[in-house]
């Protein structure tokens, strides 16, 4: 039995990396410190795509990694408009491959950021974004504000590790001298936690947003006695706490990013953040799901100039969601072919995508079946990054840490399985005389 | 470097750093070196033209989480630049933030070989590492900041200078950086509460000065056989009537005994620092006054920031600076506290010569040039992409060498240009070994890199040449500009990279890092207390923290021995 310390955790966008496992016989037997229910359970194991697959007459046959690899280049060499979808869920490494496939077969290459912080990165692009690392929420908030975020359920650690609940150098003392500020639609578990809990009507963001940023700008005359369900006094009353922190942080999650108004409620909350700055310091952040979600912006950035929906057809970046982005791509039924990678669309895109998508050719490149598999027709296990494989990933703030490999592994990391498709396209293309 | 024999034959050779001023001569290259003769070489026909050393760039941001926050925030900058893929090259985006590949190619248009990233939050140095593993050809090194670290604070006010050392020491190897960054000390700690320090302000909650660190770091870099010095972006940045504070950091350092012939300070993109008047209604140029201290001084040198017209992208740790121009802008700005160590601000900028403001800046930048009279004293940068885009280097050769440009660009600035500013009464023209000296030569000695092949062309010199489609003497400013941005040739280590203009090869780069080697008892007494940093403070974990070397692939390690 071997002790591993200071493991990192490959589940969300907290990327915890103060795990203790043990691992015996080549398998981590035992999470015993650090790591949230989830993802010890991702630590620790469980149901995996067994052997790579290709879809014969309706059913997934399995074959040789080299024989899926051949298959999915000889899918992607012959595509006229291929869709490279996912990469939130694996290393930078692999990302890095992914943008020089998208340029070599001239391919949309789009990352779950398109169906998720996608209306953030549009609002930052608007106004930027006044944020900072966790560790200084740790050691200097005083006040924390989750906005249609629920982190007690999907980020389990983060008020824990970085927030509320944490100690750092002026908040020794924890909650006790931090207020918490909950606004959502319904009561959640972070909610019941809250020293105010701003119960908004569904899709009333925007306006509660709104008042906000008119008291914090002084302009009480202007805000009626009700807004989005919110009773003026309680708006004050927030406003009062906001203008008396003396560090204030607004963390936000889907239930803004996928409410009415989209983007635009975003600007207004960083609109809000830049009021607010103007009494007190404060920053905002996005609750970032996947491990490497931030990642995959920042490769797609720095090799393209953008973050997400990025169209290589012409050789070089065009960049235009909502055009080139992957549900709209497949809902006008554009593309005709999708290498799926570390994400599950089958699970999250709209029906109407998802039905185009059953009908093209799929490569499906994961550790762990989902519904994607379903109608993929070449699938690829991969090693599991940060157990059976490392790399480098980006925490939601941004800060880049590497996943260490705990045990060896007979399945390929996505970097390796990356790579050597794009040798196999090549090799197909020089034949072709491209 | 590639194998193989190279021969520029006949090329009109400036190489400042071993006294060669426009000398006829063959340069000789064997497996990337340069050597004293080849017996069966490929021959480049140099014939008339102006060869250089590589260029270095002592001062840039090209790589790391603030340069991709500014890429990532400003799409119609990313638009500007588009290019699609070549059979040798990838696809090329942005204009004053443009993507790794395109920082690769563009400079080695210009003849640069190699590029200092000039700001690498420690916490964030992996990402600094990533991005310049992605830059093609250019070989390169960054700054990891070192002055707003609670570390750092806490060994200036216990007067510690020893552990002090250790711990500049030790972080400078967990960041495979090469030098110690400062970065308005004091000011941006103070920011993470939303407020800024002078020179002699105390930094909330530490008790220290801005001048104390400076003063200690400068002591504590030069315990070690450090190639460089440290690199100051002081306090004020941008305030009218910061030239006095400018002066007084460089005092700091007076005395100070560097470990070689370079001085004890670095002071960077010093248009930002040498400002007059008491508002932006009176403000003027004190270009003078500081190229006064330069001249009468040895302690300090500078590079320029000088300003290219236009619009860009404005991007450093002086959370406050940023906050401030975002305000008088009213454009979009982004900010990033790095816990314990530094911060960032982003803010886009205009650079207009209607604006009387931008122009006293412009004419800054250019007077500083050619009020400093020993060219070895300052080197040409724009603080990329601060005061402008590294590809308006040429512009600003352009300049210096031609009065007659001067003058005539004068004419399209706003009038304040002639009462508030010494720019139209200099007569000064720099010639091509001035220019040489100003990008490549000053840069290479004081980063300390050619001890270590860069900058100069002596035998066993890394084969890195630049050659520009001009004679030496040529006088029309157009065709200078035009010939410093894209070379007839750039050879790197040996291999031609540019030819025409065009990138014809993207070897990879080697990233430069310093180890400096500090007593193992000072750094066990040093890591007690940084230890006690992650256990409490931090929120990565100390085994994560320090840079693998999977980071740095082709690595170029320069040894810096404690001082005895």
């Amino acid at each position: 039995m071997v002790e591993i310390t200071d493991v990192v955790c490959s589940l969300c966008g907290c990327v915890c990396d103060d795990i203790v496992v043990e691992v015996e016989d080549n398998k981590v037997t035992k999470v015993k410190k650090g790591a949230c229910a989830v993802g010890k359970s991702k630590l620790m194991g469980h149901g995996r795509i067994e052997e790579p697959a290709i879809r014969e007459n309706g059913s997934l046959k399995a074959c040789s990694y080299d024989d899926a690899i051949k298959k999915a280049a000889e899918i992607l060499a012959a595509s006229r408009r291929p869709l490279l979808y996912g990469w939130s869920s694996t290393v930078c490494e692999a990302d890095k491959v992914g943008v020089e496939l998208a340029e070599e077969i001239g391919a949309v290459i789009d990352n779950t950021a398109s169906v998720c912080h996608g209306p953030s990165v549009l609002a930052i692009q608007d106004v930027g974004l006044p944020s900072c690392t966790l560790g200084e929420v740790k050691n200097r908030a005083d006040l924390i504000i989750y906005w249609g975020a629920n982190p007690a359920a999907a980020h389990a650690n983060h008020m824990k590790r970085y927030s509320y609940i944490s100690k750092g150098y002026w908040t020794e003392e924890g909650k006790k001298n931090k207020k918490l500020v909950v606004v959502d639609v319904r009561r959640t578990a972070t909610a019941k936690m809250a020293d105010v809990f701003l119960q908004i009507e569904q899709g009333k963001d925007y306006l509660v947003l709104s008042a906000l940023r008119a008291l914090l700008y002084g302009y009480e005359d202007v805000v009626p006695e009700e807004v989005g369900g919110i009773p003026k006094k309680d708006l004050l009353e927030t406003v009062k706490m906001m203008k008396e922190s003396k560090f204030g942080i607004i963390f936000f999650g889907m239930g803004v990013t996928h409410t009415r108004g989209r983007h635009n409620t975003i600007v207004n909350a960083i609109e809000v953040t830049r009021a607010a700055h103007t009494h007190t310091k404060f920053s905002i952040m996005p609750m970032r799901g996947h491990y490497n979600v931030a990642g995959i912006n920042q490769v797609c950035t720095w090799e393209t100039g953008f973050p997400f929906a990025v169209d290589l057809t012409r050789g070089y970046a065009w960049y235009n969601p909502g055009e080139v982005s992957a549900t709209d791509l497949l809902i006008r039924r554009e593309c005709d072919t999708a290498l799926i990678i570390a994400s599950d669309p089958g699970a999250h895109f709209p029906g109407e995508s998802i039905r185009h998508l059953a009908k093209i050719p799929v490569i499906q490149i994961d550790p762990f079946p989902n519904p994607t598999t379903e109608f993929a027709d070449v699938v690829i296990p991969a090693a599991i990054s940060g157990v059976e494989a490392e790399g480098n990933v980006y925490r939601m703030d941004n800060i880049p840490i590497r996943l260490r490999k705990l045990v060896d592994t007979e399945y390929i990391a996505d970097e390796e399985i990356m790579k050597r498709i794009l040798e196999e396209v090549r090799a197909i293309r020089e034949k072709e005389g491209e | 470097m590639a194998e193989g024999e190279l021969l520029i034959r006949n090329g009109v050779v400036y190489d400042p750093i071993n006294g060669v001023k426009g000398e006829k001569k063959d340069i000789c290259i064997r497996d990337g070196k340069v050597v004293e003769s080849v017996t069966n070489p490929k021959v480049i026909d140099a014939e008339g033209r102006v060869v250089m050393p590589g260029g270095v760039d002592i001062h840039s941001h090209i790589a790391g989480g603030k340069v991709n926050a500014g890429r990532l925030f400003r799409p119609e900058d990313g638009r500007k630049g588009v290019k699609a893929r070549t059979k040798v090259c990838r696809q090329e985006s942005g204009y004053s933030v443009p993507n790794t590949f395109a920082t690769g190619y563009r400079y080695a248009r210009m003849g640069y070989t190699f590029v200092m990233e000039a700001a690498m939050p420690p916490l964030a140095a992996r990402h600094t590492h990533e991005e310049l593993v992605d830059i093609p050809i250019l070989d390169n090194a960054a700054l990891p900041l070192l002055d707003n670290n609670w570390m750092t604070m806490e060994y200036v006010k216990s007067g510690d200078t020893d552990l002090l050392a250790a711990y500049i020491a030790w972080m400078i190897k967990a960041t495979k950086g090469y030098s110690v960054k400062v970065v308005n000390p004091g000011g941006t700690e103070a920011w993470a509460w939303a407020k800024n320090c002078d020179l002699n302000d105390e930094v909330p909650y530490f008790d220290v000065t801005p001048a104390e660190i400076v003063k200690n770091l400068a002591v504590a870099n030069e315990k070690f056989e450090m190639p460089h010095s440290i690199h100051v972006h002081g306090n004020m940045l941008g305030h009218p009537g910061n030239y006095e504070v400018t002066t007084s950091t460089y005092d700091l350092v007076k005395g100070i005994k560097p470990y070689r012939d370079r001085p004890a300070m670095h002071a960077t993109h010093t248009q930002f620092h040498s400002y007059g008047g008491t508002t932006w209604g009176n403000f003027e140029s004190k270009a003078g006054a500081i190229a006064d201290y330069i001249n009468k001084n040895e302690h300090v040198s500078i590079d320029l920031g000088s300003i290219i017209l236009g619009d860009t992208t404005t991007m450093t740790a002086d959370g406050p600076m940023e906050y401030s121009l975002y305000q008088i802008t009213g454009r979009k700005w982004t900010n990033h506290d790095v816990e314990l160590e530094t911060g960032t601000g982003i803010t886009p900028f205009l650079y207009s010569g209607k604006s009387p403001v931008n122009t006293i800046q412009w004419a800054i930048g250019q007077e500083l040039a050619l009020l400093v009279k020993d060219p070895w004293k300052l080197a040409l940068t724009t603080d990329h992409p601060n005061a402008g885009p590294f590809i308006g280097y040429p512009i600003i050769i352009s300049m210096l060498m031609s009065k007659k440009r001067r003058d005539e660009s004068a004419e399209d600035m706003h009038k304040v240009i002639f009462d508030r500013a010494e720019y139209c009464s200099i007569d000064r023209e720099y010639d091509l070994n001035e220019i040489a000296i100003i990008t490549r030569g000053m840069a290479a000695k004081t980063l300390g890199l050619h001890e270590h092949g860069k900058g100069h062309l002596g035998i066993g010199a890394d084969g890195d040449v630049a050659i520009y489609d001009m004679s030496p003497e040529e006088t029309d400013a157009g065709k200078i500009q035009k010939a410093f941005l894209n070379t007839k040739y750039t050879i790197k280590g040996g291999e031609v990279v540019v030819k025409d203009g065009e990138v014809v090869a993207t070897p990879a780069g080697k990233t430069y890092f310093v180890t400096p080697e500090c007593d193992e008892k000072l750094t066990d007494e040093m890591l007690v207390k940084l230890k006690d940093k992650f256990e409490h403070y931090y929120s990565v974990s100390f085994n994560n923290y320090p840079v693998q070397d999977a980071y740095v692939p082709n690595p170029y390690e320069i040894k810096a021995p404690w001082r005895s």
